[in-house]
């Protein structure tokens, strides 16, 4: 056996464009040092990543740095969808981004250099094979974000939620691989496939305590990131105290990174006799209490991370159909995951879309403000309102936001294949009280008009559109979603 | 494409893209106009989808769903959803009806848009919309499709609601939505419990119930009934109905009243019993006891009533509990009685709050305590909705009597203890009726005016008369021909039922 692995580098290459990128910004940034430049390179770069994650997805799927069988590096179509929509979100963002860098309180280079480090997480995630390769992809996730969320000079609430963010995201990460290294202890692998076989073929391992607390510690440090409920705390101070765009990368990309981890460990490694029933009880809490909470609040970015944590929900909630034994087929395992993937990358547009309404509408370098801040703005602003009112409809669930309805349909009908009922009523009472509070936010958009705002920058607006006009197209054609989420 | 599926597209395309034409339109009046102009193709649309094969002489094992026309294309597999409409003898009369309504609503807002809101257009606009939705749901013949339409309406009739109603529609709206919502998320789990066991969601081949289990069929039925319940509405669920209808303005209330409940009891009949055959078997004691609650709670809270609007809005739960009776008899005759007695309902009540929206409009109240003389004073409008009561409290000879008469019919043949109590609360149910709707048209009509009457002018504007023309007549040729709507019906009644024999 030869000590030098081959690597297939065609396979690392959406990774390569994403790190490659974050370089090549640094670079920019020193050598042009112009704002404009140092965007653009971003802004190719994360184009280029996309198409690479694209074409290479379109191949077959693709594995490296293998031991044996096992490989820490698979890039096979969930990979490439991940990767794709990272990218794109990265996109979006730094469209978002426009006006709060021309405000001057941000350091260009410095944030999109972050941002592309960030998307270079969000690439090689989808594509890890072992506990550790995705701790450490999540990190790199995560990590730039401490950063980007305090990184406006002189704001207090940027600071705090910097701070709130970095320990609540450092004890996660510490209690996964706590959990892993337990997992490692017990059964002596690490690759994702080789624990999933070892843990399914030994009744005994299986039922050791301490394999039950190993899944336990990893499911929790996970569900942190995903801000599910009862580790959801810091994410709305964190949304609120963070600039509008990185808030926006916060609920998007960042919380698409945590629900991806969960899937790879939950789908691949862990029991689903252990993992199903807890996953089932989060996701009833997560979308139970980010309603319930949500409907109370005055702030518009605090009601999008609230009702973002009940979305995280019921994004878990067809994993919730492990509980059950009619869940555990591979039929409905399979229905269950896709229909999971399917409602994130609904969801992820839709929300994309609702801050990019927010940052149109609220003046440039400015947070979200209160609901009053945007009264009126849909009779001042028709298209942007009209976009935000749609966005925020399908966050709901009801037509005429179609991607939102379908993506509440694929969740309803995999939880009902897993014959999951009860869990599919939970869901269907919180689609009702979800209604409550966006209907209360574009009631507010629509009321007689209050303070004058200020004229939308138009990048922002572009980003809007292209979001909306793909929700709209994903929404007349769900199975365009359907069958990426299920490859 | 033949004909038929031109036709099926065209209903709803022409009402969708009309709804656009009319906000893109600049000028409000342009826009409304263009509206109600697509309304009128709409309506000519729904004309001719009664020609077409009406086989039911065949012979054989045959479906129990044999539509006249059929489009079935293929739309998201992954979700069980095809693109399935189709038309026949049950839904053809409440699309002609839906497509009337809108359009006379659109002519209605042409003439004069409610205060207190934005254009006349965005609300010409959002009344096709709404058509679309109610359209779509009577011609779905795919369960998800059917639960996508069924969605389509609560949004812009909240929006109606919200944004032209009177002085309390924001909490009425409100309300509205989320009460209604509550039932389409019931309908879209049991759509799914239907489909997960079933594998498929076209509704030709899962009406009759082939191969359910019964749990699946009790289970499904109760969520579904549940959420047409909701819908229709039937007592106890009908809170939401009395303060939308007296909040919405006139064109909201007359497409609320006249089509928007009978989503429900078509998703009953249709989806609920066809589907769910066994469970209905199993429920429909209790369906008919709540729907003869239903018809007396509605009719005592009638008789207590003070405002125009609100007692129009109660008489509705009262007569939505006969169609409900007839459809929990499960006979021939009962389901009958339901059909005849949606589109009674659909016409008189729709005539009924046209009229109540001329008083209120004329004379800024509501309250009966301030209105009285209306005869004296304007007696075409004090004679229309003497016609209008008359009409709903179901005299022979009226649209209304069909369907009340033969609900308690139904029950009567039904036979055994249950049925026959339900009958004669039911009939004692329409006593009250009677009595509620004439001392409306005492307090209103007779006596001596009051100020706010007093001052009132006789006449009555064009546009009002050919608003409320077509509604007086088929009140009239509903009452002394009910094979107009009858004798489409009799053929799929009957196949739908075969099934309980």
């Amino acid at each position: 056996m030869s000590l030098v692995q081959s690597v297939d580098h065609v396979a690392l290459l959406p990774a390569y464009l994403a790190a490659g990128t974050a370089v090549l910004v640094l670079l920019a940034d020193l050598l042009v040092a112009r704002a404009g430049v140092t965007v653009a390179v971003a802004a190719v770069g994360a184009a280029a990543t996309t198409l690479g994650a694209a074409g290479v997805g379109t191949g077959d799927e693709r594995r490296t740095f293998c031991v044996g069988a096992d490989c820490s590096y698979v890039f096979g179509g969930r990979a490439a969808l991940v990767a794709a929509v990272v990218a794109l979100l990265t996109l979006g963002v730094l469209a978002l981004s426009g006006p709060l860098l021309r405000a001057g309180r941000t350091p260009v280079g410095e944030y999109a250099f972050l941002l592309a480090c960030a998307m270079t997480g969000g690439v090689l995630l989808g594509a890890a094979g072992d506990l550790i390769t995705l701790v450490v992809a999540l990190e790199t996730l995560t990590l730039p974000l401490y950063v980007l969320v305090g990184l406006r000079r002189g704001s207090l609430a940027g600071a705090e939620a910097a701070v709130t963010f970095f320990v609540v995201s450092v004890v996660a990460t510490t209690l996964t691989l706590l959990g892993a290294a337990l997992l490692y202890a017990v059964t002596g692998a690490l690759h994702l496939d080789r624990l999933g076989a070892v843990l399914a073929a030994d009744a005994h391992v299986r039922d050791l305590p301490l394999t039950t607390v190993a899944v336990a510690l990893v499911v929790a440090g996970l569900a942190f990131k995903v801000a599910a409920v009862p580790f959801h705390a810091w994410a709305p101070a964190t949304y609120d105290g963070a600039p509008l765009p990185v808030a926006a990368y916060l609920s998007t990309a960042s919380k698409l990174g945590g629900v991806v981890a969960l899937l790879a460990v939950v789908q691949r490694a862990l029991p689903a006799t252990v993992t199903g029933p807890v996953l089932a009880l989060l996701a009833a809490l997560t979308m139970t209490v980010g309603n319930l909470v949500a409907l109370r609040q005055q702030r518009t970015v605090r009601l999008l991370a609230w009702s973002s944590v009940a979305q995280a929900g019921y994004v878990l909630a067809p994993l919730g159909a492990l509980a059950l034994a009619a869940g555990r087929t591979a039929d409905a395992r399979a229905a269950a995951y896709a229909a999971a993937v399917a409602y994130l990358v609904f969801f992820v547009l839709l929300e994309l879309a609702a801050f990019a309404a927010v940052v149109a509408l609220r003046p440039a370098d400015g947070d979200g403000g209160t609901l009053a801040d945007l009264r009126g703005s849909a009779r001042r602003h028709p298209w942007v309102g009209g976009a935000f009112a749609l966005a925020l409809v399908g966050l709901a669930g009801l037509p005429p936001g179609l991607a939102g309805l379908f993506a509440k349909v694929t969740v309803v009908r995999a939880l009902l294949a897993g014959h999951a009922g009860w869990l599919a009523l939970v869901v269907a009472l919180n689609a009702v009280l979800g209604l409550a509070y966006y209907l209360r936010l574009i009631a507010t958009l629509y009321a007689a008009p209050g303070p004058a705002t200020a004229r939308p920058a138009r990048l922002v607006v572009a980003a809007l559109g292209v979001a909306t006009a793909l929700a709209v197209v994903v929404g007349f054609a769900p199975q365009l979603v359907l069958d990426l989420a299920a490859r | 494409m033949t004909f038929g599926e031109f036709l099926l597209v065209a209903v709803l395309a022409v009402p969708a893209l009309g709804a656009v034409a009319a906000v893109a339109t600049p000028g409000d009046r342009a826009g409304r106009l263009v509206g109600t102009v697509a309304a009128g193709l709409t309506l000519l649309a729904t004309l001719p989808l009664v020609s077409g094969d009406h086989g039911w002489f065949g012979y054989g094992p045959s479906p129990a769903v044999q539509p006249w026309h059929q489009l079935d294309l293929p739309w998201a597999p992954g979700l069980d959803l095809r693109f399935h409409l189709g038309v026949d003898g049950i839904s053809w009369p409440l699309v002609v009806l839906t497509a009337l309504l809108t359009l006379l609503c659109c002519g209605y807002t042409l003439w004069r848009v409610p205060e207190g809101g934005g254009s006349g257009r965005a609300l010409v606009a959002l009344l096709l919309v709404v058509e679309v939705g109610i359209l779509g749901t009577f011609l779905a013949l795919d369960l998800v499709l059917f639960f996508l339409f069924f969605e389509v309406v609560l949004l812009p009739m909240y929006a109606i609601i919200a944004g032209w109603g009177g002085d309390d529609r924001r909490r009425a709206a409100r309300k509205f939505v989320l009460y209604t919502l509550f039932g389409s998320v019931l309908l879209l789990v049991g759509v799914y419990v239907v489909v997960a066991a079933a594998g498929t969601a076209d509704l030709v081949t899962l009406t009759g119930g082939s191969g359910l289990p019964r749990g699946t069929q009790l289970a499904a039925f109760t969520l579904l009934a549940l959420a047409f319940a909701v819908k229709s509405p039937l007592w106890p669920l009908h809170s939401w109905l009395p303060d939308a209808h007296t909040q919405a303005p006139t064109v909201g209330s007359v497409i609320l009243a006249g089509v928007l409940l009978k989503m429900g009891t078509y998703g009953l009949i249709r989806v609920a019993v066809g589907v769910a055959p066994e469970g209905a078997r199993w429920a429909a004691p209790v369906l008919g006891v709540l729907a003869v609650a239903a018809i007396l709670v509605g009719s005592l809270v009638c008789l207590a009533q003070d405002e125009l609007k609100r007692l129009i809005a109660y008489s509705s739960v009262g007569h939505m509990g006969f169609v409900l009776l007839g459809v929990a008899t499960l006979t021939a005759t009962g389901l009958q009685a339901a059909l005849i007695g949606n589109i009674a309902h659909g016409v008189i009540t729709g005539l009924l709050f046209f009229l109540a929206g001329a008083v209120k409009d004329r004379t800024h109240t509501g309250s009966l305590a301030e209105l009285s003389g209306l005869r004296e004073t304007t007696p075409r409008l004090a004679g229309l909705l003497g016609f209008a009561a008359v009409a709903s409290l179901g005299l022979p000879g009226l649209a209304g009597f069909w369907g009340e008469a033969f609900a308690v019919i139904a029950a009567i043949r039904r036979g055994g203890g249950l049925w026959t109590t339900l009958a004669v609360l039911a009939a004692l149910g329409g006593a009250l009726t009677a009595a509620y709707f004439l001392r409306l048209l005492r307090r209103v009509s007779h006596g001596r005016p009051s100020p706010a009457v007093g001052r009132l002018a006789p006449g009555l504007a064009g546009a009002e008369l050919t608003a409320w023309a077509p509604l007086v007549l088929l009140a009239l040729a509903v009452g002394l021909a009910p094979a107009l709507v009858l004798s489409y019906a009799a053929g799929p009644v009957n196949a739908l039922l075969a099934v309980f024999d």
